[in-house]
Formats: C-alpha cells, sequence, structure tokens
C-alpha cells in the first residue's frame, strides 16, 4: 500500500513530464517546422492586419456580401467562444426563428425554398462554409447589390465550392470568407450601406 | 440520404475491420511483453521510468492490490488535476492570463479526466490554460485511457491465465499501455491532423480585424442581453474579434485515441479548429474505434480463440451498423416543423435534414456517423450537437450509452463492459444447453454472477437515481434549456452520459450548477470505479479457475448464434431497465413531433 | 428400470398444494425467494391502499387480489413439485414403522428392544418375515430380502454375508433364511430417514447454479424495481404521474416472477424425476454436477455388457467334426441352467440345427457343476461327456489316458488371448472333442447409447479387468471412446484424478468396497443399492435398481434441470417485451395520446391493459408448472443446436406468446366487463 502510493506519486510526476509537457512541445515544434501555415491556424493578412482565419467562419449580413450561417458562438462568430445554439427539434424558440427567418428570406428571394443551413445554426458557431445550395440562394442578391451579373457571381461560387476530399469525403461547400473576400477585390461595393 | 453517405460509413467500417487484426496482434504482444518493433525505442524509455519511480516489473499483483494501485495511481493524479486548475494563473503557459477555477468546477473537472469522461461544464478556451490543458486534461487523456486498457488487459488474462492468483502488475500495464498503445501513435497522428489544419501553436490568441463590422446584441457583465425598455435588445458593434489558439493537434489525437472526448474548444470536434476537413475527421472517428475493435482480437488471441474475438467483433459492428443507420434516417429525415418554405431536402446542392447544430464540412451522414461512433465509445467528442438532433436521432446515442458503452466501446472499458454481457449471456445460454456455464474455459459460477450484477446495477442506479430527483427538484429542472419530454431527454442524457464516462452531452442543459457538478462528479467516480472493482474481482476470480477443455456440449462462442445471442442480451438488459424513461423522453418528443406539438 | 410415471395433476397432491400454497405465504418464508417476496409486499400495500378508498376501486381490487393470486400460484408450484415427495414419503414412513428387533447380547442371548434404540455396531437376529430393524451389514448367513419398500421393485433380492451383496436396508423385510447383522446406523440416520428427508425436501440447499441463478434474479429485481420506482418522478415531470397501483402492476410484470416462482419447483421436481429412476441423490449439487459430466466411467460387465458370458463358437480338436462337437456340447448342456449353459444349447441349434432333445432322466444322468470337479456334463447310454475349464479337463482326460491334443492348447490359449473364455469339451471314450469359445456379449443398444453421448460431449471409458487385447476388442464392439483394461481399484482413482486435473467431472458407478474411494473422488458416484454400505456412503447417488446404466439417465436429468432453469429464465425476460407494450401506452396514453402509437396489441383500456398483463403474469405460472414439473424437453444433441432450439422456443416464444395471451386476456375481460 505505501510503496503503492510512493510509486503513484512518482509515476504521476513523471507520467505528467513525459506525456503532458515534452510530447505537445515535441509535436508542437515540428509542426511549426512542416506545415506552419497549419499550426498557426492559416490566419489571412490585408494590409499587415490579420483579418481572419481561411478555415473559421465570420458574420456577414451585408447585402453586398453572401451570409454565413447562423451562430451561437458567444454574440456570434465569436471565435474565442465557439458553441451552439443547443436547441432541440421540438423546442418553439428554435420554430419561432427559423419562421422569422423564413419570412424574410422569401421576401428578399420569393418563390424559391430556403436551403435548410441558410436558416439552422452551425454546430461550431464558427462554420466557414455554407451549401452550394445556400449559395445558389443569395447569389441574385449579391449580384444585385454589387451591380454584376448573376453569372459572374456565379463564377466565383463555383471557384470557391470545395468538392468532397478525395471524391467521396464530407459534402461539398463554399468557403464564405474565401468567397466574400474575392468578391471584394474582383468587384468592390460602390459604397457602405451602413 | 444518399448513397455517398452510405459509403462513407461503409467506408469507415471497413477500415475498422482492416485495423482490427494488426492492433490486436500488437496489444496481445505488448502485454505480454513479446518483442514488438518498438522495442529498441521505447525500453530504455520504459526501464527508466521503473527506476524512477521504483517499479519492479517481474512483480505480480493479485488483483486486490492491482485494485488498490490503480486507485491510488487515480487519485493522486486527480488531486494534481484539481491543484493545477486552481492554481493555473501561477504556471507557466497561460498566455491569456487565465485565472484559477473555481472549486466546484475544478473538482467536476478533475473527476471527469480521471473518469476518461472527459464531461465539462467549462468552455475550454476560457477557462483553461495552455498549461492546464496540456499537462493536466491532455495527460489525463493518457492515462486515463490507459488504465481503461489495463483493466481490460487483466480481464483477457483472468480468462487466459489458468490456476493462478495474480493479474499482473498495473504500474507495468499502465506504462506500456502509454509507450507502446498510446503514444507512438499520438505523435505520427498529432502531425497528420496539423497537415489538415487542427491548430498545435503556444502563443497568445490572435485578434482579428473583421472586413465587415458586426451588430451583436449588448451584454451585461453577467453575460445577460442587455435590453430596452420595450424589450428590443441594445445593440453594438463588434469590429474586431480574438481568435483562440493552443497546442490542439497534440490533445485532438489523444482525445479520439484513447476515446476521451474531452474537446480543447467548447465546440470540440465542431470546431474548424479541432477537425477541420473531412479526412481529420475520418482520421478522428478511426482513433475512436480503433483500440477498441483492436481489443476483440486480443481477447481472442489471448485466450486462443481469434474466432471468438471475431465472433464479439461481429455483434459489435451489428450494433454499430443498426444506430448509426437509424441516426442517419433521423436526421436525413430533417424537422417536419420547420416552416413549409424550409428546403430540407437533399440534393447535389446540400446534404439538407437537420442542420441544426451541424457543420457544412460534415453533412447529415458525418455527424450522424459522429454521433454514433462516440457513443458507441465512450468517447463523448462531438462534431454536431445531440441536444439538436432530430428526437430518434438523439435517442440512439442516449441508448448507446445506456447500453453501457459496448459497442467497441471505450478503450478497455469497451472490452470489459463487453465482457460482462458475455458472462450474462454465456450463463443463461450455459444454462439452457444443460451444463454448469463456462466461458472460455473457465466455469461462470455464483461470485461471478455476483459481481458482474453488480457492474450491471451501479449503471441505472445513479443514472436514474439522479435522474429521477433532477426531473423533479426545483434545482435539477431549471437548468434545463429545452422543455417538455426533450428536457428528461436532457437529463437523462447528462447522468447517462457521466456514469458511461462518455462526456458527450444534450448541452442545453446547464450543468455548472452546485447540484449538477457535484452529482455528476460523483457519478463519474461512481461509474468508473465501482464499475471496474468488481470487473477486477471477476478477472482474480476468473484466474484461479481451472480451464475446463471444451467439449460438444459445451456451447460455443464463436459462432453467428452466439453473436445473435449476445445482440440479444446487450439490447434487452439495456432496453428493458430504459425503456420507461425513454418512453417519456424520446419516444414521446418524436410521437408528439410527428402531431405537430412544440414546446 | 422402473420409471413410475405420475400425472403431473393428481388430485390428491393438487388438494395438499392449494392448502400449502396458502402457508407458504408466512413472509419469513418468502424471504428466501427474493423475486417472489417482492411480489408479495406489492400485494400488501395495495391491500392496505384498497381499504382507504379512492377512485377505481373495482379496476384497484381486481388488481391486488391478481397479485397475490401470482404469488400464490408460485407457492403452488412449488407445493406441488413438493406433493409428490411428500406423497412417497408417507409411504416410506410407514415402513419405518417401529419393529421390536431381536439384539445379540455378548453373552449370546437374545434381547428385544424397539427398532428405534439400536445404536451402530449392534448385533440383530433377523428371520424369515421379519422386517429389518435398521441399515446394517450382513456378517452372517444368506436370505431373499424384499426390498420393494424402497425400491418400488416386487422380486426379492439375494443379500449375503461377504462380498459386496451384504448390505441391508432398514424397513425390508426378509421372506427366507436368517441373518446376522451388523447395525451400521444411529436412530434417525438411517437409510430411509434420509430418503424420507430427501424426497420430501426438507434437506434441500440450493445448488451452486441455483444460487448463482438466484442472484441474477435478484439483481434483474433490483433493476426493474430502480426503473419503476423512478418512473414515477419521471412521470410528474411529464405532469402525468401514475397509481401505486398502476406502479406495483409494473414492477410486478418486469420482475422475472415466471422463473422466481418456478425455481424452486424446477429444482424438486429434478431431484423427484431421479427418485423416480429410482436414484436418490444425496445433494443437489451432485445432480448439477451430473449435467457436466465430461467422463463416464462404466464398468464393464453389467454395464457394457451383459455380465454373462455366451457361447459364440465351437472349435473342433483334430479329427473331430463340428457337428460331433455341436452335439456333444448341447447334450452336456441340455440340462445346464446357467446362461453359459443355455448359450451353448442356443449356439449349437441355431449353427447345426441341432434341436433341443428332450432326455428324461432315466437314460440320461446329469452332472452339475460342482467346486470340486469343476465340470459339468452327462452321462448317456454308456457316454460320458464333460465340459470345463482347460485345467479340470486336462485332468479328466488324463485320468482316462488320453492326451491333450496341441491344436486344442493351441486354440485355448488364443481364446484366452482375446479375452475369451475356452470351455473343453471331451468325452471319456475319444478324449477331447474341441472348445467352445464364451465371449462377452455386448448389450444391445450400447452403441447408440454411446453415440448419444458423444453427441453431448461426453467420453465414455470402459473399465475393465481384463487384458488390454480384449478390452480393446469389446471398447471397438461397444463403441465406448476409451478403456482401462486390467484396472485395479488404484487404477480406477488414478484415471479419475487425472481427468479431473484436466479440469473434467468424472461420473462412475460402483459397488464393491474396493470403488468406495473412487467413488467418493468421482464428481458423480452412482453407488449400487445392492452393494456393500462403504461403497453407499462413498457416493453421492444410490441406485435403488442397482443398473449401472442408469448413469446415463442420471446425466440426463442433470442436464435437463439446468435446462429448465435456462429456458424459463430466458422466457420470463422475453415476456418483458410484451408487458412494456401492454403497460406504458396504457400508463401515459391518457396524458399523451399520442402514445398509444405503442400500444400494438391495440388493448381496449388503459385498465384492461394493465389488468391483463398482470392476469397474463399469473397465470403463466400455472401454466408452466407441467413444464417445471416434467422439464423441458432433452434430446441428445450437441450443445450449439441444442441452444438454438431453446433459443428459438423460449426466447422468440416468449416474446410472441405474451403478446397472444395478453391480447387474448384483454378481450375476454372486457367482453364480460371485468374492466
Amino acid at each position: 500500500m505505501k510503496k503503492n502510493l510512493v510509486t503513484a506519486v512518482l509515476m504521476t510526476i513523471a507520467t505528467t513530464i513525459l506525456l503532458g509537457i515534452v510530447y505537445p512541445l515535441v509535436v508542437t515544434g515540428i509542426a511549426r517546422v512542416i506545415f506552419p501555415d497549419e499550426a498557426n491556424g492559416q490566419l489571412v493578412q490585408r494590409n499587415e492586419r490579420i483579418i481572419g482565419s481561411r478555415i473559421l467562419g465570420q458574420a456577414f449580413t451585408g447585402p453586398g456580401y453572401f451570409h454565413s450561417r447562423r451562430s451561437a458562438a458567444g454574440n456570434g462568430y465569436d471565435a474565442a467562444n465557439s458553441g451552439g445554439t443547443n436547441l432541440g427539434p421540438t423546442n418553439q424558440k428554435l420554430i419561432e426563428r427559423v419562421r422569422e427567418d423564413t419570412a424574410s428570406l422569401q421576401a428578399e428571394n420569393p418563390g424559391r425554398p430556403i436551403p435548410v443551413d441558410l436558416v439552422t445554426a452551425s454546430a461550431s458557431g464558427l462554420d466557414p462554409h455554407i451549401s452550394p445550395a445556400t449559395a445558389e440562394f443569395q447569389i441574385p442578391r449579391v449580384a444585385r447589390e454589387r451591380g454584376i451579373t448573376e453569372e459572374q457571381t456565379r463564377q466565383l461560387v463555383v471557384k470557391h465550392t470545395v468538392g468532397r476530399q478525395f471524391g467521396f469525403l464530407g459534402e461539398r461547400r463554399v468557403n464564405v470568407l474565401e468567397l466574400n473576400l474575392e468578391l471584394d477585390s474582383n468587384y468592390p461595393l460602390k459604397e457602405t450601406k451602413r | 440520404m444518399t448513397a455517398n453517405g452510405w459509403f462513407q460509413i461503409a467506408f469507415f467500417l471497413l477500415l475498422i475491420l482492416a485495423v482490427t487484426k494488426p492492433m490486436g496482434v500488437f496489444m496481445a504482444r505488448v502485454f505480454n511483453r513479446e518483442k514488438t518493433f518498438m522495442d529498441p525505442a521505447l525500453r530504455p524509455i520504459e526501464r527508466l521510468l521503473y527506476r524512477v519511480t521504483g517499479v519492479d516489473e517481474n512483480h505480480e499483483m493479485r488483483w486486490t492490490e492491482y485494485a488498490v494501485a490503480m486507485l491510488l495511481f487515480s487519485a493522486v493524479s486527480m488531486l494534481v488535476l484539481y491543484l493545477m486548475q486552481r492554481a493555473q494563473a501561477f504556471l507557466p503557459f497561460n498566455p491569456q492570463k487565465l485565472a484559477g477555477v473555481a472549486p466546484a468546477l475544478a473538482f467536476n473537472t478533475a473527476a471527469s479526466f480521471t473518469t476518461n469522461t472527459n464531461w465539462q461544464n467549462y468552455s475550454g478556451e476560457t477557462t483553461m490554460s495552455y498549461f492546464t490543458q496540456m499537462a493536466g486534461l491532455a495527460y489525463h487523456n493518457f492515462v486515463s485511457a490507459a488504465v481503461g486498457i489495463a483493466v481490460a488487459i487483466v480481464f483477457i488474462r483472468g480468462l487466459a491465465w489458468r490456476e493462478v492468483e495474480t493479474i499482473g502488475n498495473f504500474w507495468v500495464d499502465l506504462v506500456r499501455s502509454c509507450l507502446w498503445v498510446l503514444l507512438p501513435f499520438c505523435i505520427v497522428g498529432a502531425l497528420a491532423l496539423v497537415s489538415q489544419g487542427v491548430v498545435q501553436n503556444l502563443k497568445p490568441y490572435d485578434t482579428v480585424k473583421l472586413i465587415e463590422p458586426q451588430q451583436v446584441q449588448k451584454a451585461d457583465a453577467n453575460g445577460k442581453p442587455v435590453v430596452r425598455p420595450d424589450g428590443k435588445p441594445v445593440m453594438d458593434k463588434v469590429t474586431a474579434r480574438t481568435i483562440a489558439q493552443g497546442p490542439v493537434a497534440s490533445q485532438e489525437i489523444i482525445k479520439e485515441w484513447g476515446t476521451n472526448g474531452g474537446g480543447f474548444f467548447n465546440a470540440n470536434s465542431a470546431h474548424p479548429f479541432e477537425n477541420p476537413t473531412p479526412l481529420s475527421n475520418l482520421i478522428e472517428l478511426f482513433c475512436i474505434f480503433a483500440i477498441s475493435a483492436g481489443l476483440t482480437y486480443t481477447l481472442g488471441r489471448m485466450t486462443g480463440s481469434p474466432r471468438h474475438g471475431w465472433a464479439v467483433w461481429a455483434a459489435m459492428a451489428i450494433l454499430f451498423f443498426v444506430g448509426v443507420s437509424v441516426t442517419y434516417w433521423a436526421e436525413a429525415r430533417g424537422n417536419p416543423l420547420l416552416p413549409g418554405g424550409v428546403d430540407q431536402r437533399v440534393s447535389a446542392a446540400q446534404s439538407g435534414g437537420n442542420m441544426e447544430g451541424k457543420e457544412i464540412r460534415f453533412g447529415i451522414a458525418n455527424t450522424a456517423l459522429w454521433a454514433t461512433v462516440t457513443t458507441d465509445a465512450s468517447c463523448g467528442a462531438i462534431n454536431g450537437w445531440h441536444d439538436s438532433f432530430t428526437p430518434l436521432g438523439g435517442m440512439v446515442p442516449l441508448v448507446n450509452i445506456m447500453l453501457s458503452e459496448v459497442i467497441f466501446g471505450g478503450v478497455g472499458a469497451g472490452m470489459y463492459g463487453v465482457l460482462i454481457y458475455i458472462v450474462l449471456a454465456v450463463f443463461i445460454a450455459g444454462l439452457m444447453v444443460g451444463r454448469t456455464p463456462e466461458y472460455l474455459g473457465k466455469k461462470i459460477e455464483a461470485y461471478d454472477v455476483k459481481m458482474a450484477m453488480l457492474v450491471v446495477l451501479v449503471f441505472p442506479l445513479v443514472i436514474l437515481g439522479f435522474s429521477a430527483i433532477s426531473a423533479v427538484k426545483g434545482f435539477g429542472t431549471s437548468s434545463i434549456l429545452n422543455p417538455g419530454p426533450h428536457g428528461l431527454s436532457e437529463i437523462l442524457y447528462s447522468f447517462t452520459s457521466q456514469a458511461g464516462n462518455n462526456g458527450s452531452a444534450f448541452a442545453g442543459l446547464n450543468t455548472n450548477t452546485l447540484w449538477y457538478n457535484t452529482a455528476g462528479g460523483i457519478t463519474m467516480l461512481v461509474g468508473r470505479f465501482l464499475m471496474i472493482l468488481p470487473m477486477l474481482a471477476i478477472a482474480g476470480s476468473l484466474a484461479r479457475k481451472k480451464y475446463v477443455p471444451a467439449s460438444r456440449g459445451t456451447f460455443p462462442v464463436t459462432t453467428p448464434l452466439f453473436t445473435a445471442l449476445l445482440i440479444g442480451v446487450i439490447l434487452i438488459v439495456g432496453a428493458l431497465t430504459f425503456f420507461p424513461a425513454l418512453s417519456l423522453g424520446p419516444i414521446l418528443e418524436h410521437l408528439l413531433m410527428a402531431a405537430g406539438k412544440t414546446f | 428400470m422402473a420409471t413410475k410415471k405420475t400425472a403431473v395433476w393428481e388430485w390428491k397432491i393438487v388438494k395438499r398444494a392449494v392448502w400449502d400454497a396458502f402457508l407458504k405465504l408466512n413472509p419469513r418464508k418468502m424471504m428466501g425467494n427474493p423475486v417472489m417476496f417482492v411480489v408479495e409486499v406489492g400485494s400488501v400495500i395495495t391491500t392496505a391502499l384498497l381499504f382507504r378508498g379512492g377512485a377505481a376501486f373495482k379496476f384497484n381490487l381486481q388488481i391486488t387480489l391478481w397479485l397475490w393470486f401470482t404469488v400464490l400460484f408460485a407457492n403452488f408450484a412449488e407445493a406441488m413439485a413438493e406433493g409428490r415427495g411428500k406423497a412417497q414419503a408417507d409411504t416410506l414412513r410407514k415402513a419405518r414403522s417401529e419393529t421390536l428387533a431381536n439384539r445379540l447380547l455378548d453373552s449370546g442371548q437374545i434381547e428385544k428392544i424397539p427398532s428405534s434404540k439400536l445404536r451402530a455396531g449392534d448385533l440383530v437376529l433377523v428371520s424369515a418375515c421379519e422386517f429389518i430393524p435398521s441399515d446394517g451389514e450382513i456378517v452372517e448367513g444368506v436370505a431373499s430380502v424384499d426390498e420393494s419398500a424402497i425400491t418400488g421393485e416386487s422380486a426379492p433380492v439375494i443379500r449375503e454375508a461377504g462380498g459386496d451383496r451384504s448390505a441391508v436396508t432398514g424397513g425390508t423385510r426378509v421372506l427366507s433364511d436368517q441373518i446376522k447383522v451388523k447395525i451400521t446406523s444411529n436412530p434417525g440416520e438411517s437409510f430411509l430417514d434420509r430418503m424420507i428427508a430427501l424426497v420430501e425436501g426438507a434437506e434441500r440447499q440450493k445448488t451452486p447454479n441455483e444460487i448463482a441463478l438466484n442472484i441474477l434474479l435478484a439483481g434483474l429485481t433490483i433493476i426493474f424495481l430502480l426503473a419503476v420506482i423512478t418512473l414515477q418522478p419521471f412521470a410528474i415531470y411529464s405532469g402525468s404521474p401514475q397509481t401505486v397501483f398502476v406502479l406495483v402492476s409494473l414492477l410486478v410484470c418486469l420482475i422475472p416472477t415466471t422463473i422466481g416462482g418456478l425455481l424452486s419447483a424446477i429444482g424438486i421436481a429434478g431431484m423427484d424425476r431421479l427418485i423416480q429412476h429410482n436414484v436418490l441423490a444425496m445433494s443437489g449439487r451432485a445432480v448439477e454436477a451430473a449435467g457436466d459430466v465430461n467422463t463416464l466411467l462404466l464398468d464393464k460387465t453389467g454395464t457394457i455388457t451383459l455380465g454373462n458370458r455366451q457361447a459364440s463358437r465351437f472349435i473342433t480338436a483334430p479329427g473331430i467334426t463340428e457337428a460331433e462337437l455341436a452335439d456333444a456340447a448341447q447334450l452336456s448342456s441340455l440340462a445346464d441352467e446357467t446362461p453359459e449353459g443355455r448359450s451353448i444349447v442356443v449356439l449349437a441349434k441355431e449353427k447345426y440345427g441341432l434341436r433341443g432333445r428332450e432326455l428324461s432322466s432315466h437314460e440320461a444322468q446329469f452332472v452339475p457343476f460342482s467346486a470340486q470337479t469343476r465340470m459339468s456334463g452327462v452321462n448317456l447310454d454308456g457316454f460320458e461327456i464333460r465340459k470345463g475349464a482347460v485345467d479340470a479337463i486336462q485332468k479328466y482326460v488324463s485320468l482316462n489316458g488320453r492326451g491333450f491334443a496341441e491344436q486344442v492348447q493351441e486354440h485355448v490359449d488364443q481364446i484366452a488371448r482375446s479375452g475369451g473364455t475356452p470351455l473343453v469339451v471331451a468325452e471319456r471314450g475319444r478324449g477331447v472333442l474341441g472348445v467352445i469359445e464364451l465371449k462377452d456379449v455386448v448389450k444391445g443398444g450400447m452403441r447408440e447409447r454411446f453415440d448419444q453421448l458423444r453427441a453431448i460431449g461426453i467420453r465414455t471409458v470402459m473399465i475393465t479387468g481384463d487384458n488390454p487385447l480384449t478390452a480393446a476388442a469389446i471398447a471397438r464392439e461397444a463403441g465406448v471412446d476409451d478403456f482401462l483394461a486390467q484396472a485395479t481399484p488404484r487404477d480406477k482413482m488414478d484415471l479419475i484424478k487425472r481427468e479431473q486435473a484436466g479440469g473434467k467431472l468424472v461420473a462412475m458407478t460402483g459397488d464393491g468396497t474396493n470403488d468406495a474411494p473412487a467413488l467418493a473422488q468421482a464428481d458423480v458416484g452412482v453407488a449400487m443399492n445392492t452393494g456393500t454400505q462403504a461403497a453407499k456412503e462413498a457416493g453421492n447417488m444410490v441406485d435403488l435398481d442397482s443398473n449401472p446404466t442408469k448413469l446415463i439417465e442420471v446425466v440426463k436429468i442433470g442436464k435437463q434441470l439446468l435446462m429448465t432453469r435456462g429456458a424459463l429464465t430466458t422466457f420470463s425476460i422475453s415476456n418483458d417485451v410484451a408487458k412494456y407494450f401492454a403497460i406504458i401506452p396504457a400508463m401515459f396514453a391518457g396524458t399523451f395520446p399520442v402514445l398509444n402509437a405503442l400500444n400494438i396489441m391495440r388493448l381496449q383500456t388503459s385498465q384492461s391493459a394493465v389488468l391483463s398483463a398482470v392476469i397474463f403474469n399469473a397465470l403463466i405460472i400455472i401454466a408452466l408448472i407441467p413444464l417445471a414439473l416434467r422439464g423441458v424437453k432433452y434430446r441428445p444433441m450437441p450443445a450449439a443446436e441444442l441452444l438454438r432450439r431453446n433459443l428459438l422456443i423460449y426466447g422468440v416464444g416468449g416474446i410472441i406468446v405474451p403478446f397472444l395471451g395478453i391480447k387474448l386476456i384483454d378481450m375476454l375481460i372486457t367482453r364480460i366487463g371485468l374492466a
């Protein structure tokens, strides 16, 4: 008993050093050398300032941008406070929220069915993607706002549509940040509406 | 549901099938102390560890000493974790200057990570320093998994060894688990994850200047939204955001490889920094099942009946497939309560279905697959919120845990859990063929049945007991986010998950309260150690027994019939215990949802 | 063997069992059976609440009554199982009735004392028509004894001093002659006493598997207790609290009452089945062990072979035809009533068409076998034919001046080598005519039985004193898996220990004193009732018929006992599925009509649903009493097939039957207006 207690203490210390400190530091060191961009979060810089991470979603609400999905990360797309709504399928609040969003989206693009991911919140609250259907749904609005044709807009969407990995893994998706950044650089907004 | 979705599920199962034998053989060799290709690198480290900690690697322990060593180690390391959280402000690697963790939460978290549960009443990125994450939480991801593997190996030894009093040496099993089974793969796997975009750094959080300033609700000091007298929220303009960083990949990999499940970030494996691509998703899924699947082969190999190992594997695979099918079906159907204008149908342009709380890159198939896998195993990592699943889609994860996570299961825990079911199945089957029941040549007698029943009993006791109290007391119901039957599911899920040392949640339930922190902490400790102790007792009892050679009068445990019987016992014991509670939770909610009712 | 078939529902037994069922309600007795104890507690609670009044009195009353019936039915099942034993015990008690014994004093005088005063070591004299006062060993004399009081077999048996047939049992009756018996048991400890206790079940202790099963059932009961107790808070959360009556009903339906109620009946009935086969098991443990036996040790003589050697071949001496030899052999055996003699007559008739001839005593003079001459034969019209052992005939012919042909000697040796017994035939005038080969004859049907045993994984080992060659020949013929030749008691013991060291369970039969150590060592040792006291005490079973083949029946009964328990456990647990589908929707459909989707049996009302489930749960106990008492059908087949069959019948059947039963009861009680 006593011998095992001593061993327990020593073992905790020894293994903590090995597995809790040496191991992560070694991995950090190697990662920094062979995958420096990925290890640091694939940050995007513009004008020397970090404007986001390619793999984290941001809130876009202006009509000239493709909108991201709903987010429950903090007060919305808070990348230091990830999370979902956790609303259950029969929760009145969820149904109400979706109903309101649906109503305003239908007004924006009447007669078209609204892709489900546009009215639902993502799991992380930082989902960088929307489905191609949701992008398609927003094309008329973005094109109108930017004064370009829908076809021009669609070409950009297609360019930023990622297929399934190796042809079968995951789902097709559009990276909202990258798409909006390219929109801004190719077809800048004439004026900020707000 | 799509052909591609089914293909991804089938592909995953094939990967698991492929890894079972090599992993199983490797672990059998490791724990039989036979030579492996890693010995040249690891033996020196192993010897050094024994020298430093004063372990005699040739000392053999009875099950009682083994249990004492296991408990002492768990207690000491749990205490260290508690103190580390409390003192993190004074420890290194804390670029965000996070304060010490509050006592109740620190207790709950320490219990949670020591028991391989990784229930999280905190958000990682806002609560834990890098040091706590690495040396505290990720560290426990290693050792709690290693303890689980050790116990499973001891049980297998109980079956394989004959007429001996001892069952191995805890310290040796612990160290060999860590060094051979866990660490090498984690180094490789962590780098693979980094290649996909999982972050791995020690830098402070980054600040981002937003492309488009964001309108957000103003919040007061307590995080509650500030509202104007007319009820409209007061808005604030945000122009910059913080991006949480950290040594994620090194923790992410062991989180899955050791079926721990405690996310670095609050959103766990739904967070793009933890699980950025479908490939990282597949790697992580693979890691959750790999060791547990391998252990079925280890069981077969060490007991000299590889076909028995496969029979157990088959039972697990079938249960897995049934579960994932139901979840996939239920989630792909979507939520009938959403207004008609919302298109939930699957098409080339969207995966459709119930997308609330799910990520686009994973879609329905991969989220359903993950939810099934993480609860089949005692992992508990999530890539979509189970609370937002449809009632039946969410019931599958709940039921998976209620079946005590024996569908491959947690590393080690799944194996020793399924062995309990096998003992019961073999007991009933043995009687039905007119013999004193025996399992792989060991007679199953009153003592073994008693210990097995103890294990089976602990589970409903803590789950149903604490859930019942929570369902009728204000301190329980006030934490509910989703009212109606779903609220009951939230409570049930919380205690089921903690008793099963799973750690996933119907996370709407606010469990960072005195009641849930305390009851949950107890539930996790009971769910871990009150199960392991009888388990070790059975192992000790089995090891002492004589071997009875099999004859044609012995019921074979290598056949499809055995697989079917095992499935039947798992389902019946689990279903009969929890059916009443489930009927008032998810089943009722499903029927009400179909009838158009909201809460 | 004498298998007495008793109908399950015998009126006398039923009457007594009904009364006993009520006596067994005593909670202290019920505690031993946790499952039924819970039901009894539930019944008490609902009864108490009944008197507090409240709504739905008619429903509550019916529930309460059926809960009590459930307990009573279980008690009744146990009482039924005990009933047959009790009836048998009554008969035995009559045999034990007080007799006067003639005790021999040291002085040689005889003292009349009541049999109950006899102690072990006393010597008594028992004459014809007297009852033997207590168990003992004959030390002097030989007698024919009527043991029907114990064995039920009316044919008298011979008991004699010395050897392996010296034991006598108290309560049996001497028919002829007088014997001197040394008493071996003290009052209250005699065989009869033990037997009465056994058949009554008074000494019944739970067997290892029964204890394990009981733990399993108790565990399940606690699990369901938890499930039901916690259901009320969940129901309150859902706004649909339940009455105690409904909750107790659900509990009683879920806990394994079917197996719980029948468990002890199955055990008692298993012992009873053994008794019906005239086997007394000294412990239930032995019966269970019989089911587990891996190796059967069977004595060759009397078990595998008929025990008597039979003529199988005539081998002539030089110059003699086979017909001549056969004729002479037959003539010499016509009056020989020993089995060997008869078999010679038969062989001659079958092989050479020689009919048995009527020879009146004036023309022929038969010479019976005597220990001095070791020959038998006939003197007829001046011929003198003799047959006998080799050395005896050798002497006989040499006296008559004839030699012993070398070929004959060779034949004799060859027969002896192959395990047969040579019997030489000679005629006074012509010398040796030839040799009759006597061989062991394997009993009919043995090969099939051994095949069956092999199918269920039991290895048979033949034990014989023969030389290995003979043993191998007979083993091959009989189809046993192995043999132990030239076996001494020590060899036998070693064999048992060797098997046991390999984890195997060994069963054997024995009767002699030198068998006693092996009988004690074996996991199942069946002593022959004709055997010595030492053997009977060493074994854990006694076969009253002294039929060694019965070991196979014992194994079967042991297996059947375990199978019945396993089958009913499976059935009981499977039943719960249907009961859930009856009761859960009934409980909550009032508040949540959507839950009627679970009411797949379409039961009429909530009350009728609950009531039907409870009634089914009670009646199924009664319905399964015959199965519990008779045991499930046992067919020798490999375990895998057996399991598949039983799982199908009792597992799948156990899921389906209650759906039908509950629906039927629901239709019935709504029709007659009970609910």
